[in-house]
């Protein structure tokens, strides 16, 4: 197990929080929650020592510009692939910016 | 079942935890206690470098059934196997020891609980223990009142000390998928050698252990097909029934008549088991 | 072949005071009301059977027999003692090394038999019968929860031959992806996965450790020190307004069982 933060300039926070996914095989759970910096603050806790640069090419990818909303991500990860975790994330957006 | 029916289906057993308590609940009413954002989850996984769930695998939703206040306990399978550590334990036994607590006054509330589960989690084995005896206790308290309906709808089943507590509800709902037994294949078998069960023989443990065959010999109460709204209506059908005379873990004089003319020395059929329990227990 | 434990039927006979059983009752069980002070008890204990009818419940293993025939037990008292005042104690002298792994007994639902017990000594409690569980040997999974696990009050002789435990060790270690030895290392830091009951005891769910000598062979000294014990144990549970677990929730160890029911009755409305 092994505990990794990123972080990322965003732009305003959503209104609301969201959950998508479970810790089960090959997935992950994925806790939204508005941030009130303008910042991406991501706390990921993996089964799967030594991806810090899968993960960190992952979020730089998705993260890049600051268009999406501040929030804190806390990822709890049990061996899910980078497209699983794509998925998850944008799941939780999606479920904040419908209720926005 | 048509074909009009079969894409009009909405499987309960592919919902997580959350949506099918949604489901069960009065449209509207579902309301989570202890939601995942207050991470309240195992003390004792990460001290043994195993990644936690926020919620614990355990939803617990307050709501209304038929109009009457509820909660539904919904465990999640896909989590460690929907196994119980300390706190998806006490959530369901704490919700439950409530629940009898506002019947003593007079306010009538019920419980259902989705098992789904393979009993005690090893990683947390002596507090998911007696986790588990809190949430039989709470159960007989709360039967008392009301009804406590048991829904094991699969794909995990329901095993180890929760299959026991499945045994205490006033009724049991089980689905095609279910399959409900004290100890799964894989421990007989290790336990007792792959003569006495083979944990590969799907045919043989869907057979003695699946949902069909314990509606068939009278272990389980209702045989729904596996639709949210189906099982909704027959839990909402349970409760309107009310407290049954005895609930099946009453009827001591019947299974032991039934007991004795078994030869427990020959491997049982699914129809042995049928024929055993059928007539005497169903009456 | 495991070597069946002779405690509970040791322990059984030493508090019975050499008590007849109670006829009707299968031959792994043994039931009989004795002197407990100056009222009697219900002793029930489990115990092994070469002849039983279910070949894989022949080593004190609780089995579907075994399950149904406790909760006849149970609920026998109760009703005998439906329109008194006073009801009897309930003494569980546990020494049950597991639960009955077997087809038949998955397929005549075991599982169902072992609720049918824990049902029984749960109502005796709720109706105010003072329900005693005394570990004299190993307590297992769910042959604790069938017989036991429901007692107001739990006593365990302080010796290492008793245990409290979810799965036997090996089958968890295979469960688990584990060694023994990994287990066993595991064990020691994080006390709900230890076996032995000093562990045990610091989860808060024993209500007394009792030191007695020779506890595979009581003297009457040993016999009289877990008598006096039983005895406080009535004397506690009667001054008890509660009828539930709740005593077993104050350990250390259990902050987060007492922490989830203090969140729960704070959003329950």
């Amino acid at each position: 197990m092994q505990t990794l933060a990123f972080t990322f300039p965003a732009a305003a926070p959503p209104r609301g929080r969201a959950l998508a996914g479970v810790v089960a095989s090959g997935d992950l759970e994925v806790l939204l929650e508005p941030a009130s910096d303008a910042r991406i603050t991501i706390e990921v806790t993996t089964s799967v020592e030594g991806m810090e640069r899968t993960w960190a090419a992952l979020f730089a990818r998705l993260f890049a510009e600051p268009t999406r909303p501040a929030v804190h991500l806390q990822i709890n990860d049990f061996g899910a692939t980078p497209g699983v975790v794509g998925l998850r994330i944008a799941q939780a957006f999606d479920a904040v910016a419908q209720e926005d | 079942m048509d074909a009009q029916r079969l894409l009009a289906r909405n499987s309960f057993t592919e919902l997580n935890a959350r949506a099918r308590a949604r489901a069960l609940l009065d449209p509207g009413s579902f309301r989570e206690l202890i939601d995942p954002f207050e991470r309240l989850s195992s003390p004792w996984l990460p001290r043994q470098g195993i990644v936690t769930q926020a919620d614990d695998g355990l939803v617990v939703a307050r709501g209304l059934l038929d109009g009457a206040p509820a909660v539904v306990l919904a465990i999640e399978g896909a989590f460690q196997g929907g196994s119980m550590g300390e706190v998806s334990a006490a959530k369901i036994a704490g919700s439950l020891e409530l629940a009898a607590e506002d019947n003593a006054r007079g306010i009538p509330t019920r419980a259902a609980i989705v098992f789904e589960t393979g009993g005690v989690r090893l990683q947390e084995a002596n507090l998911g223990l007696a986790g588990i005896a809190e949430i039989q206790a709470a159960m007989v308290d709360l039967r008392r009142y009301q009804p406590v309906v048991g829904i094991v709808a699969g794909p995990v089943g329901c095993y180890g000390g929760m299959s026991i507590a499945a045994g205490l509800c006033s009724y049991l709902l089980v689905t095609r998928e279910a399959r409900l037994g004290l100890n799964g294949p894989a421990v007989i078998e290790q336990e007792a050698g792959v003569g006495e069960f083979d944990s590969r023989d799907r045919a043989t443990i869907w057979g003695l252990t699946g949902g069909e065959q314990r509606y068939r010999s009278g272990l389980a109460d209702r045989y729904v097909e596996d639709d949210a709204a189906d099982l909704r209506q027959a839990l909402l059908d349970c409760m309107r029934e009310g407290r049954p005379g005895r609930c099946r873990s009453e009827r001591t004089e019947a299974f032991l008549a039934s007991l004795a003319k078994i030869d427990g020395t020959r491997p049982a059929t699914p129809a042995d088991v049928a024929t055993a329990y059928g007539k005497e227990l169903r009456a | 072949m495991n070597m069946s434990s002779q405690r509970g039927t040791v322990w059984w006979q030493a508090l019975t005071g050499g008590a007849d059983a109670l006829a009707g009752y299968a031959p792994s069980l043994r039931v009989a009301d004795a002197a407990l002070g100056n009222e009697h008890a219900r002793y029930i204990a489990i115990v092994p059977d070469p002849h039983n009818p279910f070949p894989r419940a022949r080593n004190g293993e609780t089995g579907l027999i075994e399950g149904w025939s406790l909760a006849r037990a149970v609920r026998e008292a109760v009703e005998a003692d439906r329109e008194r005042e006073i009801r009897r104690p309930i003494v569980a002298v546990v020494d049950t090394p597991s639960q009955a792994y077997g087809r038949n007994e998955e397929a005549y639902g075991i599982h169902q038999a072992l609720a049918a017990a824990a049902d029984a000594y749960a109502t005796a409690r709720l109706h105010g019968h003072p329900v005693i569980a005394l570990l004299v040997g190993k307590a297992m999974s769910g042959a604790f929860l069938a017989h036991g696990y429901q007692a107001n009050r739990l006593i365990a002789l302080d010796d290492a031959q008793v245990m409290v435990h979810a799965m036997g060790r090996d089958a968890a270690a295979r469960i688990t992806l584990r060694s023994v030895d990994e287990l066993d290392a595991l064990a020691a830091d994080i006390p709900p996965m230890a076996y032995d009951i000093h562990s045990y005891a610091a989860l808060g769910l024993l209500w007394k450790l009792l030191p007695v000598a020779k506890p595979g062979e009581p003297g009457a000294d040993a016999i009289a020190s877990v008598t006096g014990a039983l005895r406080e144990a009535v004397a506690d549970i009667r001054n008890d307004a509660s009828r539930g677990l709740e005593s077993r929730l104050r350990g250390p160890l259990r902050a987060a069982s007492a922490e989830v029911r203090t969140r729960l009755r704070a959003q329950w409305r």
